[in-house]
């Protein structure tokens, strides 16, 4: 909560100063109010003048309208730092996630950064205006009433001294143990979060399968748990209201026997044990909202800690301190010596010992069984992850002595999932390039061969792409994807298994598009079909992460077992036919 | 955001009239808490009651401290005592009503979503592959939450809340009917103050709920990206694109917080005039006896009341704005709950036999995910049992939608789909979808072990039969490598998969589930080709008196079938065998020389 408070409030110190403190104006008022009623009585009521009466309503009547001023002003100061940090805290969050690389991603998963850039955040904006508008009132009328009762009767004060006490004790054992629950509360959430997620993408697999009733009891399980947790949380927090009645009221019985004693040996008047009972109200009143703010600061503590960790996550792959290279003309575009690689918290390593060398313009294939490595292999050029051992050169500089941004417009990756985001097809394809030209993007869609669908489309560039692209078929998003890459000039251009969903006709032709590319930039091709990687200038064999040949088509037929096999197997299933 | 994403939005704005609905239907899911609901009502009638008496206790034993030397001890004593028990009788009561509102709330918020989730499994198909999961969360997860706050705040605030006003009410009669009349007077003030901030800060929540939906909405699609959008180095862009909408929350958030934290300090502005208008009215009273006898302790008293009376007021004004949120998600779930459900099972639905003999038949089948745009025109074809069925055709001929309406996740627009000679709308759909297998594209795993995803299909496999099943799909290799093999918990964000191996369990899936006939989207073509010719070989084994339809997108799978549907726009053009169709010399023949013919060429190469 410190770290956050440190960073965020700053550009709002005034409000965070100047709020409280026209709050403190009120509470001195409410304070006043039990002193203006003991003169009344004392010096009115049983004196029998009416004129100390009607100045007595006059001074209550006055600081209701001043207190109500200054509270207009501490509120809006409340709403404009309360939000203001929240959407600081929220464009914080989002930039951080832009430097996160996939290890970061993966760790978190997208759920929990999700309800941690919305939940969590509305939970410390109700925690700061409550800051504002509370933190300093309720305290300060609690310990104002204590020392107002002190300076009427020391004696009589002192139970004010042993009810607050007691009081923090009962509010501090309820906390302490809640905390866990409300954590536990927000863990449940996401877990329900996740399986309705689960569900939705789902749908054909559980109802052919007819699970309904299954994901029916992992659904009631996962809700009966957030509920128990709820109740536990709420059962511990119900404590804390009768509590407070129990203790304020029993300390008010001893106000009136010690009283009593007072009042006999005249050392108070009636008027004044009235104001005693009145601060002893406000006490009771003031400790209420105490223990309501003491929950939202519990929540808010709990979902600071969530936000603080996403803030405080130190990018694995970063180019701090990295300026622009020039890249050296002729030599190789991709160059790995050596390069071992892990997946974080993952036993095996995916990558073992690969070296490689990809020339301008040329081509180079990479297949290999599920779990080889091809993808790993391809996941270190762009840097999404960094090699563990080893160095991976793009352009002759190794990829960590370039800028991110200049590393990626060399490179251009095209991931094993296609994704879009909704918006326009022309926005979806202008990722690269910002300011591409309808020129540019159609022939980008031309080589992708995605430029007769999107043709068909009555808005062509502008057709709208529905969230996560769900109004294109997987084959037409791979083929976006594809062109988004191809908008953009680069040197090399990597693609992860990226026409899987593609028919031969089309993968075929995009290949042969791949390889007449204006610029020719150098590809590398990752697939697990022979006939995608058999017309590449080289074709590199991975087994478990370790590279089992490396050569051209015919030579690896005729050296390498392991490619022999695959090409066999292959034909060996026409054969069979 | 697409316009019917707008649409949706705009009808979370609460509508006065329907507020009643809403809440009925709110006290329908509450009815089978109905104890908790008596509890809770009993404890704050009790509790509240107590309470008040409270103050007229105080009120006496301030009378019985008349001044130095007179003070009536036994009175004062009595006092201090009934004061202390009725303390804790009140924190008794207090804390029953808030265990039991607790756990009314919660416990009908879990109800609503048990009630709202098993809903999704009831919808039609396209509902879910129209609405985002995106929506679905945040009705089931957020908009639930809201609704149990609400409940809460509700049931604890307005509850006591209204016990607290009409029993200061009385008990303010009791102590003077005239003073009473003064307090009732001048509170009308306070509340007609309320209930214009809450009036008028609605209007502005609404907007911001609207907003804060569109900032979850956008989060929840770009950071579900976030790894290709931060490789594209779009940061930029979408700091710029979430900032917009983060900076419109901003005004409207701001806008709405400001309103509606006016409602407590407007109405202790008026409660202040209030009690310094009972201060004097009853300090007037004791002095000049008119229009009644009233004493000091009576002063105190009514005091007391008198913020006790105007607080709930106070409160209920405050409680308000959540129940208004609560109100708006409790629309929102009411609209997935009250969502239109696929047709149930015909009343005489009857059920394939154990085994099906797994003949399928398309006859005269049309077909539009929008019926004005179809997208299969009058298909027919005829699998007899045991046949191996390839259909080939361009992306976006309606391979696919084969499946959906196979399956049932869609109905037909004309025509009939058959299996076993029976109409699938005549047969109960647990029946129809058992004797299917099913392998997608799209590989799904629900967060369970392995173990448990394998037997998706079985729950009652035994461990041998699962594994066996693996072995048969080439997937214990990788699962044993596992770091707790079988037990190892995969989906979610746990252990990470490559799509070969989640492929790989989903075969795994179906071949232990043993159907009648097998529904297959190429499935195999992310898996390498050396492990496919393994699987190629156990599904061999398995589709052996089995029909099969397969979305083909490899020779070899065609060079298999026994039949091949050539489709293109919707429409079959061709049916025949590999030879049959090539020696036809039309589409398929067409499309064999664009896609395969080099393939098989390669292959032959590496002769």
């Amino acid at each position: 909560m410190e770290e956050l408070a440190r960073r965020f409030f700053p550009p709002y110190r005034r409000y965070l100063i100047w709020g409280p403190v026209t709050k403190c104006l009120e509470v001195g008022f409410d304070l006043l109010t039990p002193l203006v009623i003991a003169w009344m009585i004392d010096s009115g009521v049983n004196a029998g003048d009416t004129d100390v009466i009607w100045q007595g309503v006059g001074l209550l009547a006055g600081m209701a309208f001043l207190g109500f001023g200054v509270t207009l002003i501490c509120q809006k100061m409340a709403s404009l730092a309360s939000q203001g940090v929240g959407t600081d805290i929220r464009a914080a969050l989002i930039e951080k996630m832009g430097t996160f690389s996939a290890a970061e991603l993966d760790r978190f998963g997208a759920p929990t950064l999700v309800t941690r850039t919305t939940n969590d955040v509305n939970q410390l904006q109700l925690a700061i205006s409550m800051l504002i508008r509370q933190l300093i009132r309720w305290p300060a009328l609690a310990v104002g009433s204590v020392v107002c009762a002190l300076a009427i009767d020391v004696p009589l004060g002192l139970v004010f001294c042993v009810c607050l006490p007691v009081l923090a004790a009962v509010f501090y054992l309820v906390m302490s143990r809640s905390v866990p629950f409300f954590a536990g509360m927000q863990a449940k959430l996401d877990a329900i979060g996740r399986l309705v997620r689960e569900t939705a993408s789902g749908v054909r697999p559980i109802r052919a399968f007819n699970r309904e009733a299954f994901q029916e009891a992992r659904f009631r399980e996962a809700s009966q748990e957030q509920a128990d947790m709820a109740v536990g949380a709420g059962r511990l927090t119900a404590l804390l209201s009768p509590a407070t009645f129990l203790v304020m009221n029993v300390g008010i019985a001893c106000v009136l026997w010690l009283g009593g004693g007072s009042v006999t040996a005249g050392r108070l008047e009636q008027g004044q044990v009235m104001a005693l009972i009145g601060y002893m109200n406000q006490l009771l009143v003031s400790i209420a909202y105490i223990a309501n703010l003491v929950v939202i600061f519990t929540r808010a503590a709990a979902s600071a800690e969530r936000v603080e960790e996403v803030l405080a996550c130190e990018p694995t792959v970063t180019d701090a301190g990295v300026c622009e290279q020039p890249t050296e003309t002729g030599a190789p575009v991709l160059e790995m010596e050596r390069v071992s690689f892990s997946f974080p918290n993952a036993g095996r390593p995916a990558l073992m010992d690969v070296s490689l060398v990809l020339e301008p313009g040329q081509s180079l294939g990479v297949i290999g069984g599920t779990g080889s490595g091809k993808s790993a292999l391809a996941s270190l050029v762009p840097r999404l992850y960094d090699a563990t051992e080893g160095s991976v050169r793009v352009a002759g500089r190794d990829v960590r002595d370039l800028p991110l941004s200049q590393l990626r417009r060399l490179v251009a990756f095209v991931p094993q999932r296609a994704e879009l985001v909704s918006g326009t097809v022309r926005d979806n394809l202008r990722w690269r390039g910002e300011d591409a030209t309808d020129d540019e993007l159609w022939a980008a869609l031309e080589a992708a061969q995605a430029a007769d669908f999107v043709r068909r489309l009555p808005e062509g560039l502008d057709a709208p792409v529905e969230p996560n692209g769900r109004n294109f078929s997987g084959g037409q998003r791979q083929r976006l994807t594809v062109a988004r890459a191809l908008v953009e000039p680069s040197a090399l251009v990597v693609l992860d298994d990226s026409a899987s969903a593609l028919d031969y006709a089309t993968d075929a032709a995009l290949r042969r598009a791949l390889a007449h590319l204006p610029g020719s930039p150098a590809r590398l091709v990752i697939s697990q079909r022979i006939s995608t990687v058999s017309s590449c200038d080289q074709v590199l064999v991975l087994d478990q992460g370790q590279v089992m040949g490396l050569g051209t088509h015919d030579e690896l037929l005729a050296g390498c077992p392991l490619y022999r096999e695959i090409a066999d197997s292959q034909l060996r299933q026409e054969e069979a036919a | 955001m697409t316009p019917r994403e707008t649409d949706q939005r705009d009808e979370i704005v609460p509508r006065g009239p329907r507020t009643g609905a809403i809440v009925r239907r709110l006290l329908r899911y509450a009815r089978p808490h109905a104890g908790l609901v008596t509890l809770t009502a009993l404890c704050a009638l009790a509790g509240v009651g107590l309470s008040l008496w409270v103050p007229v206790l105080i009120g006496d034993a301030v009378d019985a401290l008349v001044g130095a030397g007179d003070v009536d001890w036994e009175f004062l004593a009595w006092s201090v005592r009934t004061i202390a028990l009725v303390a804790l009788g009140v924190a008794a009561f207090q804390w029953a009503q808030g265990y039991a509102s607790n756990r009314l709330s919660y416990e009908t918020v879990r109800d609503l979503r048990n009630a709202a989730y098993d809903k999704l499994h009831r919808l039609p198909v396209s509902y879910l592959d129209t609405h985002g999961a995106g929506d679905l969360i945040s009705r089931i997860v957020n908009d639930a939450d809201a609704v149990g706050d609400g409940i809460l705040q509700g049931v604890q605030q307005l509850l006591t809340g209204i016990v607290t006003i009409v029993g200061t009410l009385l008990f303010m009669l009791t102590v003077s009917p005239e003073m009473t009349v003064v307090v009732v007077l001048l509170t009308p003030i306070s509340m007609l103050g309320a209930w214009a901030i809450a009036h008028f800060s609605q209007k502005t929540f609404a907007a911001q709920q609207q907003i804060q939906g569109r900032l979850s909405a956008y989060t929840e699609e770009h950071v579900g990206v976030q790894r290709l959008l931060n490789l594209y180095g779009r940061q930029v862009e979408e700091r710029d694109g979430f900032g917009a909408i983060n900076g419109e929350l901003y005004q409207v958030g701001e806008r709405a917080q400001f309103i509606g934290s006016l409602t407590n300090p407007g109405t202790r502005f008026v409660n202040n005039l209030v009690y310094a208008g009972v201060a004097a009215a009853g300090c007037c009273c004791v002095v000049t006896g008119i229009p009644g006898t009233l004493t000091v302790g009576g002063v105190q008293s009514f005091l007391s009341y008198a913020t006790q009376y105007t607080k709930p007021f106070n409160e209920i004004s405050g409680v308000l704005a959540q129940v208004q949120t609560a109100l708006a998600g409790a629309e929102r779930l009411f609209g997935l709950i009250d969502a239109p459900e696929q047709e149930p099972d015909a009343p005489d639905a009857r059920a394939l036999p154990e085994q099906a003999r797994g003949e399928v038949a398309f006859r005269g089948v049309t077909f539009g995910y929008d019926p004005k745009k179809p997208v299969l025109h009058n298909v027919s074809w005829h699998a007899s049992p045991g046949e191996r069925i390839a259909v080939v055709g361009p992306t976006g001929c309606g391979k696919t939608t084969l499946i959906n309406l196979l399956l049932r996740f869609y109905d037909v627009d004309e025509g009939a789909v058959l299996v076993d000679g029976a109409d699938v709308r005549s047969l109960k759909r647990a029946s129809l979808r058992g004797a299917f297998g099913m392998v997608l594209q799209d590989t799904w795993l629900f967060e369970g072990t392995v173990r448990e995803n394998i037997a998706y299909g079985c729950p009652a496999a035994t461990d041998e039969q699962v594994q066996e099943a693996a072995r048969r799909a080439f997937a214990d290799g990788f699962i044993e490598q596992l770091p707790n093999g079988y037990d190892t918990v995969i989906g979610g964000a746990s252990t990470q998969l490559s799509q070969g191996q989640c492929q790989l369990l989903c075969i795994a899936r179906v071949m232990l589930r043993d159907p009648s006939v097998l529904v297959l989207d190429e499935a195999t073509s992310s898996i390498d080709t050396r492990t496919e010719v393994l699987v190629q070989a156990a599904f061999d084994a398995m589709v052996a008196g089995r029909t099969s339809i397969i979305v083909a997108h490899r020779l070899s799978t065609i060079r298999h079938a026994t039949r091949i549907l050539a489709m293109k726009d919707g429409h079959i053009v061709e049916q025949g065998t590999h030879e049959e169709l090539l020696a036809a010399g039309g589409l398929y023949a067409q499309l064999y020389r664009a896609q395969w013919a080099q393939e098989e060429a390669e292959s032959s190469a590496t002769e």
